[in-house]
């Protein structure tokens, strides 16, 4: 991923004020205009009516691949296990040379350096390794566990931090604890780069998501991403949706540009081309590019492979046809 | 308080002795809660139904209609933003003041439609009672014509009658207080204000009416009552636009199809004569002629 | 501008879901026949102007033979219990919806509308309203018209050419639930769904005389209003046609309905949910190109926040896509009739004339059929012609408020009342709000949402009397 391309342009209005004391903080995201859940829904629900075809598809599936953290962050995770992912995220398609590579593997910690060793071995250095750190998915440890976390796995060759917030600060209104803790670990970071991950379903609401949004991009978060893939609700349309809105404001306001991950539950191409037509319809080309939006997944990218062969052969595909890993 | 009698000895020129000479009553229009005389200086003769003469009543003009319409539309906010039970409590109120003047008015009734005196005893109680009964449906009639609405998706849907605004009303000819407040009170217990043209032939009652009115707590305005030509006041009433809904009550079958031909210009709510009957249970017919219903939605989310 | 790197193939709707015949005749008495003299009119598509198919057009001699068959069909239709009319009209909402696909297909092809509107909106309406209807039938005598309402006989029935199907379902659903028989004229520009409505009574066995359409013109629909022996008149259109309509009624007996025109307020405060507000904006003045009587036309914004607004609302316009209304991608599709397309052109040139600034956002219009891109006019004030009349088209007029009673002023300074949206995340400035607007139908936080239990009418001049709802079986009861 680039570093911030646009610089921070002091004439937009300066937000700096806000983060001076916990009430300030809570004043501005308090501030923030509300959400219409029904019309939220709406109108992800319109653009998941929009119809993809032929060369249209065909460059959907293509970029969606391209997006795809390619995700295991499982308690039986082995070194085997994450190097066979990164055989699939370095060539997922064996049998068609032309299929895109993954944007990154995303592992626990303390597979990191396997992930990148293989990857290394497998010619794909371009495909990033991903880590989980700050004791997910929970987040429920010392902030010095949480920094230690995230040295490590950055050490261990990690070029991007899927960090988790503490949820029960911020839901019990504690912003600017949550703030700092994103500083620290964006510190920790140090070239690599900070997705902050807000855990929707526990935040529950969308007037919550939209202040975590802003608190995360204030505190210096590259990636903004829905949730862990742990819990009961992970990336919907809608709350996606609003995450593409508070990036495009916050732009706006401040210029930088910040990247926005769905992860967990987006399982089919279709489900995919719904997302890509919502960052369209919602960002346009600016961030139509793995450097801007990811998919957190990883049996998508099966389905994205037998569509992409649907496509190319004009035949459905099947399971048999694409690797199991 | 002058009786028929009273008025036809004192008229007749022969004064009994010993007999006082009684005070007549200038009767006047009723206008944003003032009882003026008409602006043209008109009046007109109204006799009893044996042909003798009551009183000279107020030939009410074009300018009165359009002085009565300025006043209805000014009252209108106050009104229709009141409570349900405050213009419930005024209705009543309204009963309670005839109540205590039920002599008078049945006098006057017994007088202007030529009635035994327990018949007209009869329509003046009933007049109370219409105005007890639309006082209680003050706060029940949302209720039973308005309500929630089981909308196929996540919005709250809720509909509630409103009033119309104006409403001109033609009063009918004969019942001269039975009939007026038959129609009188649906318009005005659900927030709407009248511009009442009373019976031609019998308007006493009905300026009588609004004394009552005016000591009711009613707002001014809310009421204004009108007396003349009931097609000659109709005419400018039916064509303003400024009024939203008529009641034809008291028009003939060739007049009323002339006023709502003109009601049509800017749409307003007409109510045809016919098929009367005072005296049965008025239904709430009168009163949803003159109600809109306003719809409003809101999505549920949290 | 670049090419967009995410471009939308075409994805067309196949028309092969629709065999439209070249000709149709009036559907009278349970059959289709020619008209009496003969005549015919044709019907276009306006987003390409080919003709679809040729139409008998209706005059006296075919109004009397519609009323006669409509007559002497109201006395056995409505003696039948209302449980086995009501499976009649179910068995019509179970066709529509097996046929919806098509009907879409077709309303799109003659009325120049986005499939995904007719798809989405158009035919599940329909459909629900003839079901939500159909169970009113046998249970009449708890709607609050006393204990045996009775129907009042032959409805004359006029409909407008912006939802011609779901205008049909309005006004036929509740006229058949409660015992009457129907007479009803479709828009000239837009017959051919009536007709196809014609074909769904014959499969669902429909008693002939009780539906009759009799398509036409103005004129047709002037004889079947002033028909002597119809008892009921109902009709969706223009306000200076409603006045008309009630002029002719006037001193007669029949019972008149009107759903007329619109100039709705869409009021957003400085709190309200902005992006939702900004759909719902779009959404109300560019859903069916803005075709639509109750319009969000007028968009009332707070001056804290209209800067804001515009901008954002700007951005969202430039992501509409205009054009052929059979793509399922197609947000705004084409304008009815080469009239109506003057009608919208000559009030947007007057908004310009009279010194308010005109917008669009980039699009590229169809070579053939009546288009007009979707325009939004600031600058815009009260005396404008563009903020008073009604425009029918996709064209916005913004104003400003500082206050809400400046807001509701503003809002309520028209002789319409059909319609007004309020957008603030405050609870009780809702409420106050939608007290003080005088609309039929106020949209909080939402916008141009329908459905067959909310009652739908106007205040003032937008008419008189309510469809939907338990409220729409009054126009076709006689009241006790």
């Amino acid at each position: 991923m680039p570093t911030d391309a646009a610089p921070r342009d002091a004439g937009r209005g300066s937000l700096s004020d806000v983060v001076t004391s916990d009430a300030a903080l809570r004043r501005f995201l308090q501030g923030l205009p509300g959400v219409d859940a029904v019309g939220l829904e709406a109108r992800a629900a319109a653009l998941g009516t929009r119809s993809i075809k032929t060369t249209a598809k065909a460059y959907a599936l293509d970029l969606a691949i391209s997006m795809i953290d390619l995700t295991t962050l499982e308690g039986a995770d082995t070194p085997g296990k994450v190097r066979s992912l990164c055989a699939k995220g370095a060539n997922p398609d064996p049998g068609d040379r032309s299929t895109p590579r993954v944007a990154a593997i995303c592992v626990y910690p303390d597979m990191a350096a396997v992930a990148k060793q293989a990857l290394t071995e497998q010619g794909a250095g371009e495909v990033h390794v991903a880590s989980v750190a700050t004791a997910f998915p929970s987040g429920r440890a010392s902030m010095s566990v949480k920094l230690a976390d995230t040295r490590e796995a950055v050490a261990a060759g990690a070029d991007e931090i899927d960090m988790v917030i503490d949820r029960g600060a911020f839901l019990a209104g504690r912003y600017l604890q949550v703030f700092e803790e994103i500083q620290q670990v964006k510190a920790a970071c140090g070239a690599a780069h900070l997705k902050v991950i807000f855990e929707n379903g526990e935040l529950a609401t969308y007037d919550n998501i939209r202040r975590a949004s802003w608190l995360a991009m204030l505190a210096g978060a590259d990636f903004i991403k829905t949730s862990t893939g742990k819990v009961a609700v992970n990336a919907t349309p809608p709350n996606t949706l609003l995450m593409l809105e508070a990036v495009r404001d916050f732009r706006a306001a401040t210029g930088r540009q910040v990247g926005v991950k769905p992860a967990g539950g987006i399982r089919t191409a279709k489900d995919a081309v719904k997302y890509l037509v919502m960052v369209n319809e919602t960002l346009g080309d600016d961030w139509l590019s793995p450097d801007w939006f990811r998919f957190g997944a990883s049996s998508l990218l099966n389905d994205l492979l037998m569509q992409r062969q649907k496509l190319s052969t004009g035949r459905y595909s099947g399971p048999d046809y694409v690797t199991v890993d | 308080m002058s009786t028929p009698e009273a008025r036809t000895s004192s008229t007749s020129g022969s004064v009994a002795r010993g007999a006082r000479l009684s005070v007549l009553k200038t009767y006047k229009l009723y206008v944003g809660g003032k009882f003026p005389r008409s602006e043209s200086g008109r009046v007109y003769e109204v006799t009893d139904a044996k042909g003798q003469w009551l009183a000279n009543a107020p030939l009410a003009s074009r300018k009165d209609a359009r002085d009565a319409v300025v006043a209805a539309r000014k009252a209108f906010g106050g009104w229709s933003g009141a409570t349900a039970y405050n213009r419930g409590q005024i209705l009543y109120r309204i009963a309670e003041m005839l109540e205590g003047r039920r002599e008078q008015f049945a006098a006057e009734v017994a007088a202007a439609e030529g009635l035994s005196k327990a018949k007209a005893q009869a329509q003046t109680d009933a007049a109370i009672d219409r105005w007890v009964w639309y006082a209680g449906w003050s706060d029940k009639v949302a209720q039973v014509v308005g309500g929630g609405n089981p909308v196929a998706g996540p919005f709250f849907n809720l509909s509630t009658p409103e009033p119309t605004g104006v409403v001109a009303v033609l009063a009918p000819q004969s019942a001269s207080l039975l009939g007026l407040v038959s129609v009188l009170a649906p318009v005005i217990v659900t927030g709407n204000t009248a511009v009442v043209v009373a019976s031609r032939t019998a308007p006493l009652p009905a300026l009588s009416l609004a004394e009552v009115l005016a000591t009711s707590d009613l707002p001014g305005g809310v009421v204004n009552v009108l007396s003349g030509d009931t097609v000659e006041i109709a005419r400018p009433l039916a064509a303003h636009q400024d009024v939203n809904a008529i009641d034809l009550a008291g028009a003939d079958a060739e007049s009323a199809a002339e006023l709502e031909g003109a009601a049509a210009e800017n749409l307003k709510r007409v109510l045809r004569p016919g098929g009367d009957d005072w005296s049965a249970e008025p239904g709430l017919g009168r009163m949803t002629a003159f109600l809109e219903t306003k719809t409003v939605w809101h999505p549920i989310g949290a | 501008m670049n090419a967009k790197l995410f471009a939308y193939a075409p994805a067309p709707e196949s028309r092969a879901v629709v065999d439209i015949a070249p000709s149709y005749g009036l559907f009278v008495d349970g059959e289709f026949r020619e008209a009496a003299a003969g005549k015919v009119f044709k019907t276009l598509s306006p987003a390409s102007e080919e003709v679809l198919s040729e139409v008998a057009y209706g005059e006296q001699e075919d109004i009397d033979a519609a009323v006669r068959a409509a007559r002497a069909a109201f006395g056995p239709w409505s003696a039948l219990p209302g449980a086995e009319r009501a499976k009649y009209l179910f068995r019509i909402a179970r066709i529509i919806q097996e046929r919806s696909r098509e009907l879409a297909v077709l309303e799109t092809l003659d009325n120049g509308k986005p499939i995904r509107e007719t798809r989405d909106a158009d035919l599940p309406l329909v459909a629900a309203h003839f079901f939500y209807y159909a169970g009113w039938a046998d249970k009449l005598s708890y709607a609050g018209c006393g204990p045996d309402p009775r129907p009042l006989g032959v409805a004359a029935q006029v409909i407008p050419w912006n939802f011609p199907l779901l205008m049909l379902a309005w006004k036929v659903a509740p006229a058949l639930a409660t015992g009457n028989t129907v007479v009803l004229k479709p828009a000239e520009t837009t017959p051919l769904s009536a007709l196809f409505f014609a074909d769904i009574c014959r499969q669902a066995g429909l008693p002939k005389g009780v539906v009759n359409i009799v398509p036409g013109d103005g004129a047709t629909g002037a004889a079947l209003v002033g028909h002597p022996d119809v008892n009921k008149v109902a009709f969706t259109g223009s306000t200076a046609v409603g006045k008309q309509i009630a002029r002719t009624v006037a001193g007669t007996r029949k019972r008149l309905t009107l759903e007329l025109g619109g100039k709705g307020a869409n009021i957003v405060f400085e709190d309200a949910p902005l992006d939702q507000a900004v759909e719902g904006i779009v959404g109300g003045i560019f859903f069916n190109q803005g075709q639509v009587c109750c319009a969000g036309s007028r968009l009332l914004v707070q001056e804290s926040v209209q800067e804001e607004v515009l901008d954002a609302l700007k951005r969202r316009l430039s992501t509409l896509r205009v054009g052929d209304p059979l793509d399922k991608n197609t947000d705004v599709g084409a304008i009815n009739s080469a009239e109506q397309l003057a009608r919208i052109t000559e009030l947007a040139e007057a908004g310009e004339a009279e010194g308010a600034q005109r917008w669009s956002p980039p699009c590229e219009l169809p070579g053939e059929g009546y288009w007009f891109a979707p325009t939004v006019f600031t600058g815009v004030s009260q005396a404008h012609r563009i903020a008073r009349e009604e425009i029918f088209g996709p064209v916005l007029s913004v104003l400003t408020f500082r206050t809400p009673d400046e807001a509701v002023a503003k809002a309520n300074n028209t002789p319409y009342g059909l319609s007004a949206g309020i957008w603030t995340e405050k609870g009780s400035r809702i409420l106050k709000l939608a007290n003080q607007l005088r609309a039929g139908v106020v949209w909080a936080n939402t916008f141009n949402k329908f459905d067959p239990t909310s009652p739908f009418g106007g205040y003032k001049e937008s008419g008189y009397g309510r469809e939907g709802g338990r409220h729409g079986l009054e126009a076709y009861l006689e009241h006790a």
